[in-house]
């Protein structure tokens, strides 16, 4: 038993296609994009700076005013879609699962249409439906009478970047919806009847009951939202350019990594501090990652036994 | 699964698709995509017809992705023979870089002045890397139709301006101007260096400030963005919102009464209009009667060779040809609006465009005046004049405020601005 | 199963709501659609209006079938997200399988290495993989493509998968290790089927950041020829930013196919999904 084990042929042959694609076409590259976040030009070309890049970033006030703007923007465009998209989707699934419910099978697939339709459509019909001058929404708003509530919100620096974020939301809740509906139907027929018995019916059945059973798939949804949401670039960047309009106040951390990395306009690209920001990007969401790993799952873990 | 794996397997087959044609193919990289149809259905066809042997395929990107994508292309050596310069810092990068060929030794660069030529050259001028192909004019279009049922008559100085604008406001059946700050560059390209050549006097103001006699908080280049601060009162409702495209139509659409343009919508607004009404064009105002005006007649478009084609000559050839006045001819009429810069004038047929460039006869032409040396550093020049005459028209920063902020920004990395 | 409490207020509250959040999603491209069969003028006249006998004009489809090859390619993303799919799903499990089942050394030092592109967008190595795709020949081919979102597609794939696959029950590959049955069969035939539902999900999140792609198609394969539908209808905007009949028709044309796909597939989607279920 104590000599070495022969080397399992079958085990390389599994892991082999997978690692062999990812490090050659993704890993790779990416680390040679994070390797230049050690670097700058000077006169007599690319020359090693240490760490010299991610003090202009944290220290230049210039830089670092963009960062935390950025930064901030991100985390509240975060926040909205847990506080809006995951406990929509929960409803959504919670109402779905409901036993006996006709029409279930349309409403499923009709609240997930919006996260199959790609970005540009996206970005393109709500800018038209919230368009001043189309008139679809201050129309609509106008024939209830509310007219008056209407306001250019792309537009304003105090609505634009929560607009955007209700706009992702509104495209992405069919995916929250559609993995709670799967985590609840999974719940075992037996534990419901239980509770039945027990007098725990309605909406107590689902706080007490379901609810507890279906954290661990909240926890999976919330840890996705959290690495998308800080990757997210496309939908900003086809509504409001890669400026990130009005006055930056929807500039989240991959339009200003965008901005920085390949140029805009008159700026030209600058891969060193683009690199920088992606480099500090990966910690943010290794760090996010990493929390979630160590303290909430082992938590849901032992809630659930 | 099965179904899958024959998809899959002849997806391998299809995929050897790029075909190798046996005429030379030349590509040409441009981020004008509006201008696809005109250059399949008429620059290129004159061309070969011409140069049997050589096809030429135009592949247009969007605007906004444009440099980005360029840049990595050319990187990574699957650019397009021939490559559409932008004008100054961002095409002298790809030529000192080696990514753009030295065209100095090209004839057709003999028919282009030097003024012409500066857009594209190194800064001391022994070089030049690009062949300059059409400038554009700033002013503002007007619906004619609507000036004649108001009886206004098109403003020749700033008072008139607004004289004109107020009425139109009072009469309520037209938004006076259509303009939006949503997009950031209209507010900066139609806005700002419409009317500020009049403030900075053009090519004076403009060569001060690169060396370092002026600054961005003098009187001349603060007074531009108090100018834009007073048109948020003659915007449409929720201009906030209004993009580029919402402003082209609201204008076409004849909702709108004057629009601050550039020359180039001549092209795209005729036939969206449609005979719907006239058009007519006014020179940006001056502060009085008799002032000299300035108008901003930028060099902004040009061809430029791919130092590592693999048809060098070929491409040569198609830029001879680019550089001669037949395809000035061809490009100007084609194109209204895009006046070419060959030194042979060119006879226009249409009268906007005719119009428009009437004004270089009596007002002083300069360009663009963060687009030479000033938009070389972080922060950078261009793209935070958009985020300040964007801000002082929604009113989010006084006119004092983001001039002072532009000016701090430019001596943050500019030497000539730092004392 | 009781059904006691069954209340028809109930009911219809539910309803009510889920009416109400399904007209929130399909709202938008109603508008698409239907402005898309509208004359010009008419489409900013009244937004909301159906086309009418003297408003329901075809120019933008006409321009839109003029221009551009819509079916070569949506054949294209077709074959780009199949193809890619395909390969994701196949690696992906079997890595996945690999990093559940089998105790090696580096194991879970593995398990992180292959999660770290979750956490880093793949947009950053534009560069180096646009050089990797020149030297080997590949620009302006599907097969550069599918190779990239095939990398992209890996990390959460295997991510989800081995959580998943940790669930088999071990008496089912006891037996068949008993039997006999080699490493592969034991994979092929008694795990994959077991994690299907697990494979849906894969799909779902492989597939739509795949197929709404922009940026690659852009970058590796710009070509007339190896267009995807999304990057078609991003350029015909670009094109025609102000002819709004044939942005929306183009628009229009970029969202029937899918929806019709996925018509088609969400049937076996859902039961993909929920399949676990039933256990």
């Amino acid at each position: 038993m104590a000599q070495r084990k022969p080397i399992r042929w079958h085990v390389v042959v599994f892991l082999a296609p997978a690692v062999l694609v990812y490090t050659a076409i993704m890993i790779v590259p990416l680390f040679g994009t994070l390797n230049l976040s050690l670097f700058n030009f000077d006169e007599s070309g690319r020359v090693f700076v240490g760490l010299r890049n991610f003090a202009t970033l944290f220290g230049d006030p210039r830089w670092s005013g963009a960062f935390w703007n950025a930064l901030a923007n991100n985390a509240w465009f975060f926040a909205v879609h847990m506080l809006v998209q995951n406990p929509v989707g929960v409803m959504l699934a919670a109402l779905l699962s409901s036993p006996r419910l006709r029409m279930a099978a349309f409403y499923r697939t009709a609240i997930f249409i919006p996260t199959i339709l790609s970005f540009v459509i996206v970005g393109f019909v709500w800018k038209l439906i919230l368009s001043p001058i189309w008139g679809i929404a201050p129309g609509m708003l106008d024939a209830v009478g509310l007219k008056s509530l209407f306001a250019p919100w792309l537009g304003r620096e105090g609505t634009a970047l929560t607009t955007l974020a209700l706009i992702s939301v509104w495209q992405f809740v069919g995916i929250p919806m559609m993995l709670i509906y799967a985590a609840l139907l999974s719940i075992p027929d037996e534990v419901i009847e239980a509770a039945e018995l027990d007098g725990v019916t309605g909406w107590a059945q689902f706080w007490k009951i379901k609810l507890p059973l279906i954290l661990p798939a909240i926890g999976i949804i919330s840890i996705l939202t959290f690495v998308g949401n800080f990757n997210a670039f496309d939908l900003i960047y086809v509504s409001q350019g890669a400026l990130a309009g009005p006055n930056y106040a929807t500039d989240i951390l991959g339009t200003f990594l965008y901005r920085t990395f390949f140029g805009f306009q008159l700026q030209l690209g600058d891969p060193h501090m683009g690199a920088t920001i992606a480099t500090a990007m990966f910690g943010i969401i290794l760090v996010g990652v990493c929390l979630y790993l160590f303290l909430i799952q082992t938590r849901l873990r032992r809630y659930q036994f | 699964m099965t179904r899958t794996l024959r998809l899959a397997l002849l997806a391998s087959t299809v995929l050897g698709g790029a075909a190798a044609a046996q005429d030379v193919t030349l590509t040409i990289e441009s981020w004008r995509n509006d201008d696809l149809q005109i250059w399949q259905d008429r620059i290129i066809p004159a061309f070969e017809e011409a140069h049997p042997g050589i096809k030429v395929n135009f592949a247009p990107t969007a605007p906004a992705e444009y440099n980005a994508v360029l840049n990595s292309k050319l990187d990574a050596g699957s650019a397009g023979d021939l490559i559409t310069c932008r004008p100054f810092d961002a095409s002298l990068e790809l030529f000192n870089k080696g990514k753009l060929a030295d065209l100095t030794g090209l004839a057709a660069m003999a028919n282009f002045s030097e003024v012409a030529k500066s857009a594209w050259q190194t800064d001391d001028g022994s070089a030049s890397f690009c062949v300059p192909m059409a400038s554009v004019i700033h002013g503002f279009i007007y619906n004619k139709t609507a000036f004649d049922e108001l009886d206004l008559t098109p403003p020749r100085t700033v008072d008139e301006f607004y004289a004109v604008l107020d009425r139109i406001k009072e009469d309520a059946s037209y938004i006076p101007m259509a303009m939006g700050t949503a997009d950031q560059w209209e507010a900066a390209t139609m806005g700002y260096q419409n009317i500020g050549p009049t403030y900075w006097k053009g090519e004076e103001g403009r060569k001060a400030l690169i060396e370092g006699s002026q600054t961005l908080t003098d009187d001349g280049w603060v007074e531009p963005l108090r100018q834009l601060a007073r048109w948020k009162d003659y915007l449409g409702d929720g201009f906030e919102a209004q993009t580029y495209p919402d402003s082209q139509n609201l204008f076409t659409l004849g909702r709108a009464a004057i629009y601050p343009a550039g020359s180039w919508e001549i092209g795209v607004f005729t036939p969206q209009i449609e005979g719907a009404f006239e058009m007519g064009a006014f020179a940006p105002p001056v502060a009085a009667e008799g002032d000299t005006c300035y108008i901003s007649d930028h060099t902004d478009i040009a061809l430029g060779l791919n130092a590592s084609s693999a048809h060098p000559e070929e491409a040569k050839k198609f830029l001879e040809w680019v550089g001669s006045p037949e395809f000035a001819s061809l490009y100007a009429n084609a194109l209204p609006g895009f006046f070419a810069l060959n030194a042979t004038a060119v006879e226009m047929q249409d009268p906007l465009a005719r119009e428009f460039v009437s004004w270089r006869e009596t007002c002083e032409p300069t360009i663009r005046s963060t687009y030479q040396i000033l938009s070389r550093g972080t922060p950078n020049l261009e793209n935070e004049t958009w985020n300040a005459s964007a801000n002082v028209i929604t009113g989010a920063e006084t006119p004092e405020d983001a001039a002072a902020r532009l000016q701090e920004g430019l001596a943050s990395w500019y030497e000539p601005q730092q004392n | 199963m009781s059904t006691a409490r069954h209340s028809p207020a109930r009911s219809i509250a539910a309803h009510a709501v889920l009416i109400a959040y399904t007209i929130i999603a399909l709202f938008p491209v109603f508008v698409i659609i239907v402005n898309s069969f509208k004359s010009r003028r008419a489409i900013f006249a009244d937004p909301l209006a159906l086309p009418t006998a003297e408003t329901f004009d075809l120019v933008g489809y006409q321009t839109v079938l003029k221009q551009g090859d819509f079916l070569l390619y949506f054949q294209n993303s077709m074959i780009v997200t199949v193809g890619s799919l395909f390969l994701v799903l196949l690696f992906g499990a079997m890595a996945a399988f690999a990093l559940s089942e089998y105790r090696f050394r580096g194991n879970s030092l593995m398990a992180l290495y292959l999660a770290l592109g979750i956490m880093i967008p793949i947009r950053l190595g534009t560069v180096a993989i646009l050089q990797l795709m020149v030297a080997s020949g590949l620009v302006n081919t599907l097969t550069a493509l599918i190779l990239v979102y095939t990398a992209q597609g890996l990390p959460l794939a295997v991510f989800i998968l081995s959580e998943f696959m940790r669930g088999v029950s071990d008496d089912l590959k006891s037996a068949g290790r008993i039997d006999g049955l080699s490493e592969y069969t034991i994979f092929f035939r008694l795990v994959l089927p077991l994690v299907r539902p697990a494979m849906a999900t894969v799909a779902v999140f492989t597939m739509i950041p795949i197929w709404n792609d922009l940026w690659f198609p852009l970058i590796l394969a710009p070509s007339e020829a190896t267009k995807t539908i999304t990057l078609g209808s991003q350029v015909f905007i670009g094109q025609f930013v102000t002819n709004w009949n044939a942005v929306l028709a183009a628009l229009g044309l970029a969202i029937v196919p899918v929806l019709v796909l996925y018509l088609i597939f969400s049937r076996q989607l859902i039961r993909g999904i929920t399949a676990g279920a039933v256990k």
